[in-house]
């Protein structure tokens, strides 16, 4: 492993009895990027995590995190991890900073160390003035503020997040992605699982796309893009159930269609001119939208399947 | 950074405190948070010492006691209160508290992203919740002395007989919780408790009953901290004490070997 390496995994697998959650995948997390596992739920994305994040043995393969084995050396890599799970799991019976308090103590931080770090992780998480309050009393975005300031509390030098922005409202996502990418910044390698491709466009380096336990594409958001879509993309919307029909009349006129039950994709190098000749050939859609070409129709390319069905 | 800890695993003083931050954990929400659970958990013990001993007392009158002397009846079944107590804040403390750390607060799975693992946490929650029945004991023991049914200064062995009687129900309320599906299941809990307290010589000398019954009486799990405190209170110890102390720490480590088994699958699958 060289020295840039924060995880590599060779051939990881995980099953839970006759079950494959995970099924012998590759992956390569570099320092100080954002890599991300993007997938629909049940793709394997937080079995991976727990793997990594040394709370669940592999069943099989390769796998090492910052240069350790997990399997040897659980405890010693989770001191050195920040872990946001996908459901908050503060301590609803202590209050904002105790949170952080006893948080740290489990990893054996000295209490005057402890006390100087939380003023600063209070601060970074915009909870300054909600120190002393019960953690029942936050909002869904401020929960989630500190239980990433809580996964910060031993200076991680990899962090983990699991679906961080699921269930939050625009704006508390918003406020989040500036705290990631805060954290980017300041140099911390963040490995997360989203099932929202903007999500992964805003923040991730590079990604891997999952799907029922396997790596189906790997690469930066615009490289999946060039590679798996195409420049635009026409949609057509259609009643329930109309659109596998309309789907014969445009073959042919774009490089590649797809089709759900109420809509047809049409992936195009120029969306307006083939919008056009929709028009002309006498389909009547309900609505036409013409878009650029994103994550999701590289899934959808990939599995014939939206993200978040 | 030297980190020799690699090849040799967490040396003995982390190993040690990792539980404790837990056990620290549990103290600051406790103490903090609810001092009136501490209250309770000491008053209630102390009124049934009360009302039963001194009301029934009286017209109870002298029982056979572990010697064969007759002993006042307040001096007989304090020591039966006394386990019971340990036995009641043991699974007070380990049952409910631990199934919705579990399955409703989801407090373990941020502790196990820690460097605390799912041992770690079986050891503190036993742990705090047989130093609460240590406290608990040393009160009620207190209390029995102020009223005259301490006998001997072999009572004073009591508190670590209690402690045992803690530390084998904490264990196997652990054990248990970590099976439990709902709330519901804990009223199975009750149905093993309420009889154990009934029924486990703690009212009456285990002479009273026939052969037959007496030898189902001395399986129970918490006749042997009933007979060890009633021989320790009244002076009387004797060879059968090393048996009850041998029968309830094979409990606690059983229970304690399943609880760790249990809780590591159901904390990292």
């Amino acid at each position: 492993m060289s020295t840039g390496t924060r995880v590599s995994a060779r051939g990881l697998r995980k099953s839970f009895g006759d079950f494959t959650a995970v099924d012998g995948i590759d992956f390569e997390v570099r320092a100080g990027e954002v890599f991300g596992f993007l997938g629909p739920n049940g793709a394997g994305k937080s079995s991976t995590m727990r793997m990594v994040g040394a709370t669940s043995e592999r069943t099989g393969g390769e796998l090492s995190v910052l240069g350790l084995d997990p399997s040897h050396d659980g405890a010693t890599i989770r001191s050195r991890l920040g872990v946001v799970p996908q459901e908050d799991n503060l301590d609803l019976e202590l209050s904002v900073s105790d949170n952080l308090f006893v948080y740290g103590r489990y990893f054996g931080i000295p209490r005057r160390e402890l006390r100087a770090r939380i003023v600063d992780l209070l601060h970074f998480a915009r909870l300054s003035e909600r120190a002393t309050e019960k953690v029942d009393n936050l909002s869904g975005g401020m929960k989630r503020r500190l239980t990433i300031a809580r996964g910060l509390v031993n200076e991680p030098e990899l962090i983990l997040l699991d679906e961080p922005t699921t269930g939050l409202d625009p704006q508390a996502r918003h406020l989040l992605w500036d705290r990631l990418y805060s954290l980017k910044q300041s140099g911390v390698t963040l490995v997360l699982t989203t099932h929202y491709m903007d999500e992964a466009e805003q923040l991730c380096d590079r990604l891997v796309v999952m799907d029922k336990g396997h790596i189906i594409a790997a690469g930066s958001p615009r490289e999946l893009v060039d590679r798996y879509a195409t420049k635009e993309v026409v949609e057509l919307r259609f009643p329930a159930g109309e659109a596998r029909r309309a789907l014969e009349e445009v073959d042919g006129l774009a490089r590649r269609v797809e089709a759900l039950a109420d809509r047809v994709f049409l992936y195009t190098d120029d969306g307006d001119e083939t919008a056009e000749e929709v028009a002309h050939s006498g389909l009547r859609p309900t609505s036409t939208l013409v878009r650029r070409a994103s994550l999701e129709d590289v899934f959808m390319t990939l599995t014939g399947r939206q993200l978040d069905d | 950074m030297a980190r020799s800890s690699l090849t040799l695993g967490p040396s003995l003083a982390e190993r040690a405190r990792r539980p404790s931050a837990l056990v620290a954990r549990n103290f600051f929400v406790q103490v903090r948070a609810v001092p009136y659970v501490w209250a309770s958990g000491l008053l209630e013990p102390i009124l049934y010492l009360l009302s039963i001993g001194i009301g029934i007392g009286h017209l109870v009158g002298k029982v056979p006691g572990p010697g064969g002397a007759l002993v006042p009846y307040a001096a007989f079944v304090a020591p039966g209160l006394l386990a019971t107590s340990a036995m009641n804040g043991a699974i007070y403390e380990c049952t409910t508290n631990i199934f919705a750390k579990l399955h409703w607060a989801k407090l373990y799975d941020a502790v196990v992203a820690t460097p605390l693992g799912p041992t770690d946490i079986a050891v503190a929650e036993v742990g705090f919740a047989t130093f609460r029945c240590f406290l608990y004991a040393g009160v009620f023991l207190a209390t029995m002395a102020a009223l005259g049914d301490v006998r001997s200064w072999w009572a004073i062995m009591c508190l670590p007989a209690a402690t045992l009687v803690g530390a084998a129900f904490a264990s196997a309320g652990f054990a248990a919780s970590c099976f439990m599906r709902s709330w519901t299941d804990f009223d199975k809990v009750q149905m093993v408790a309420m009889p154990l307290f009934l029924f486990s010589a703690t009212f009456y000398p285990l002479s009273e009953l026939p052969r037959w019954l007496q030898l189902v009486v001395e399986a129970l799990p918490l006749y042997p901290g009933v007979a060890l405190c009633r021989q320790f209170s009244l002076g009387h110890p004797s060879a059968s004490a090393f048996g009850y102390i041998i029968y309830l720490s094979v409990l606690a480590l059983l229970a304690g070997e399943v609880s760790r088994r249990r809780v590591t699958k159901l904390l990292t699958p």
